[in-house]
């Protein structure tokens, strides 16, 4: 544990970086949060203008409209009815007949108010019952309480990364980034309880009482196997953020971000956690 | 029986359960041809049916992968039901009637594989609908967005020679003037005499006066009601009913007799539903995800195992098998729960795949240090899987605690119930547990068969060299 400096550092430059990201960037929600429309269209007739001429004449705001892949546009607006859909959908029609409609999806505002309150209500749920399980596995109040801490930086770093990519490269937060914050919970978990439960076995084998020893050697111990771990996942994930399509592109990232946080802050952030608080409470 | 026994009969146990989710797993229709030289051999294999019988109980299930909207296209809807001015008492049924009126529209309209689901979300009552294959949103939203119409018609005589091409809206052609507007509501009850389920109509007040109208004029007649002109019951009338309390007996069972009950509520009592999240997936994106997440999923799997084999060398090979194993029981279980498959679904598995692994390397790295302190091959196997054993079990529960709040099976209404956020959910939680077994009773057997011997003289060989 020399490296605790060092962890502390990394740790708190991240944790920054994140909250500026946060405070100034925001974030970029999509319509599962905001409420609102998206059409993604298929054409080789239509471009960019056309689709802007068309709203505009259907007296439909396009809020934004983007390109991807070959001659297929993402459109997005803030509220539309079904008729109104079809109207523009026939307008369309006249100009390219073999117009193809890839996805269509409506999302009302009550829903992304829903969404938020759910979310919110999850990670607490899941961070309390984490809690609840670490404590009474190892029957003391500092490990579970560097576990949960532990487990919001790494939801705070994820949150962040998003920020920063939303701002950059548009990354948008929907309802699977919530699913992936809370797998970075779990996964988070995942690996500083096999780390506890080495610490827990040496003390029993050991007799060890410094705290400081116990880690140093736990961690020396579990090391590969952390590492090992995480490539593995990370192997499935990078693959998935390369060749898997647009679709989960930017939900594989964030599992990524948040496994290779849990990785990390199992051993930089629980591990001195523990110690510190070991410490604190033998002062007093 | 004696531990080398016993790891025999875990071994057959093995092959066996990969063997049937080979089967499970096989394509519907696989044709091969063989041009070898003078040999010429064709023959298409067929994926034999799940279709056999145990004693009087006929088991025929259908093992195809079912794909979720996302991935198969199709048409998603969700309303908001409008519960305001319903008595409380009524609304267990009203939802009930609800859901089956428009499971019935959708059968007429011939779409299969409809998933229609009623949830509470917070304070309200929300109705969902799948219909995949659906190309149109508008024209699914007129299917189910109009409210249904009953309506009560009297039959007429026909002349002889008409009757035998006519149809049932011809015999039932006289409108009684009666709709589900008069119907105050429908339910079971038993006769007192016969003991027999019945059901009751009770119509309002200008129900009441058209009803004794109708009975009148339709005594010992026939009496028809549809539903949105598809005809549900025709019972014959059999005396004036002129309290607004109509019962319509005859061979029910109680099943039946409710089933009728609810027909009729729902003509009678459609709860007003509004669309507030319409989607349309077209089949081209989704079968184009599908591919995408699968050669990404292969192509880890690959990394992985090379990884495994890097690392670990023959050990790494036999949990490469393992994995094997581990997959096919994934897609069995996927295929016989039956579990729809999501884009985020594939994300679970794929990631459920990294998440398996974990289990090998945590026993291997022990296996390595106990060989390392110099302890017999084969005693540091079974330690290492014991101790290994409270890390994996620790580690696995936060993340079935998780999976456990992302896949909500209790419908809580404080948490999502988003089909994309199940989708993952079940994939990953399958596969957390289905790593255990794999990582824990298969992996560990196929290492006492196959890497005992070599390993253990290779463990004594270093032992001696000290």
């Amino acid at each position: 544990m020399k490296f605790r400096p060092l962890f502390t550092i990394i740790s708190l430059i991240f944790i920054t970086g994140s909250i500026f990201s946060i405070i100034f960037w925001g974030f970029k929600p999509s319509i599962d949060f905001t409420g609102g429309a998206i059409w993604e269209l298929s054409s080789t007739k239509i471009n960019g203008n056309n689709f802007k001429e068309i709203f505009s004449k259907n007296q439909i705001e396009l809020k934004e409209i983007n390109s991807f892949g070959n001659n297929n546009y993402i459109l997005k607006f803030n509220d539309i009815t079904i008729a109104q859909k079809d109207a523009l959908n026939n307008n369309l029609k006249e100009i390219d007949t073999d117009l193809k409609e890839l996805k269509f999806e409506s999302v009302g505002a009550t829903l992304g108010r829903e969404l938020v309150e759910k979310t919110i209500f999850a990670i607490i749920l899941t961070s309390l019952f984490l809690f609840l399980f670490i404590g009474r596995r190892f029957r003391d109040f500092s490990f579970g309480t560097s576990a949960v801490l532990a487990m919001l930086h790494d939801t705070l770093i994820l949150m962040g990364s998003f920020s920063f990519l939303g701002h950059f490269f548009g990354a948008e937060l929907n309802s699977l980034f919530v699913t992936a914050v809370l797998t970075t919970l779990s996964s988070s978990v995942h690996d500083t309880v096999v780390t506890f439960d080495r610490i827990r076995e040496l003390k029993r084998q050991t007799y060890q009482l410094d705290w400081v020893k116990l880690s140093n050697q736990a961690v020396t111990e579990t090391l590969t196997r952390s590492i090992n771990n995480s490539m593995t996942i990370i192997f499935m994930l990078t693959s998935l953020v390369f060749l898997g399509g647009d679709t989960t592109r930017w939900f594989a990232t964030a599992l990524l971000i948040g496994v290779i946080c849990g990785t990390y802050s199992s051993i930089g952030v629980a591990i001195p956690l523990v110690i510190f608080f070991k410490k604190h409470t033998k002062k007093k | 029986m004696n531990q080398a026994k016993k790891t025999y009969r875990n071994f057959w146990i093995i092959i066996g359960i990969a063997f049937i989710s080979i089967l499970i797993n096989f394509p519907q229709k696989l044709p091969i041809k063989i041009n070898f030289g003078k040999i010429n051999w064709e023959h298409t294999f067929y994926r034999p049916g799940l279709n056999f019988k145990l004693g009087n109980i006929n088991f025929n299930k259908n093992v195809d992968l079912k794909y979720g909207l996302d991935l198969a296209g199709g048409v998603s809807l969700v309303f908001n039901i409008d519960t305001t001015n319903i008595k409380p008492e009524n609304l267990s049924t009203a939802l009930e009637s609800l859901k089956s009126n428009i499971e019935r529209r959708i059968n007429l309209f011939g779409v299969s594989e409809t998933n229609i689901q009623i949830n509470k979300e917070q304070n309200q009552y929300r109705l969902k609908v799948e219909l995949p294959g659906i190309t149109n949103v508008s024209d699914a939203v007129k299917l189910i967005g109009t409210t249904a119409q009953l309506s009560f018609k009297g039959e007429v005589a026909l002349p002889p020679e008409a009757t035998e091409s006519a149809t049932f809206q011809d015999v039932f052609s006289k409108d009684t003037g009666l709709n589900g507007s008069h119907l105050r509501q429908s339910s079971v009850q038993i006769n007192p005499t016969n003991s027999q389920p019945e059901v009751k109509l009770e119509f309002n007040e200008e129900g009441t006066k058209l009803f004794a109208q109708a009975s009148k004029e339709f005594l010992n007649k026939r009496i028809a009601i549809f539903i949105d002109d598809y005809p549900i019951t025709y019972p014959t009338v059999q005396n004036e009913i002129t309290d607004g309390v109509a019962v319509i007996s005859g061979n029910f069972d109680s099943k039946s007799a409710k089933e009728l009950s609810v027909q009729l509520n729902a003509g009678a009592l459609p709860l007003p539903i509004s669309l507030i999240q319409p989607s349309q997936i077209g089949a081209t994106l989704g079968q184009d995800s599908l591919n995408k997440g699968l050669f990404a999923g292969v192509v880890g799997l690959i990394i992985v195992s090379l990884f495994m084999i890097a690392n670990y060398g023959k050990l790494g090979f036999i949990a490469d098998i393992g994995l094997i194993i581990y997959g096919l029981i994934t897609l069995t279980l996927y295929r016989l729960i039956p579990v729809t498959l999501t884009f985020p679904g594939i994300v679970g598995f794929i990631l459920s795949i990294g998440m398996a692994v974990d289990s090998n390397i945590l026993i291997f790295e022990r296996i390595k240090e106990e060989t390392r302190r110099g302890r017999d091959w084969n005693v540091a196997l079974e330690t290492s899987f014991g101790r290994a054993w409270d890390s994996i079990k620790d580690a696995n529960t936060c993340a079935i605690i998780t999976g456990l709040i992302l896949f909500n099976p209790f419908n809580w209404s404080f948490l999502s119930t988003s089909g994309m956020i199940r989708g993952f959910a079940i994939t990953l939680l399958l596969g957390i547990i289905i790593g255990i077994f794999t990582g824990v009773f298969v992996t560990r057997n196929l290492l006492r068969v196959f890497a005992k011997e070599k390993l253990s003289v290779k463990a004594n060989k270093l032992k001696a060299n000290h």
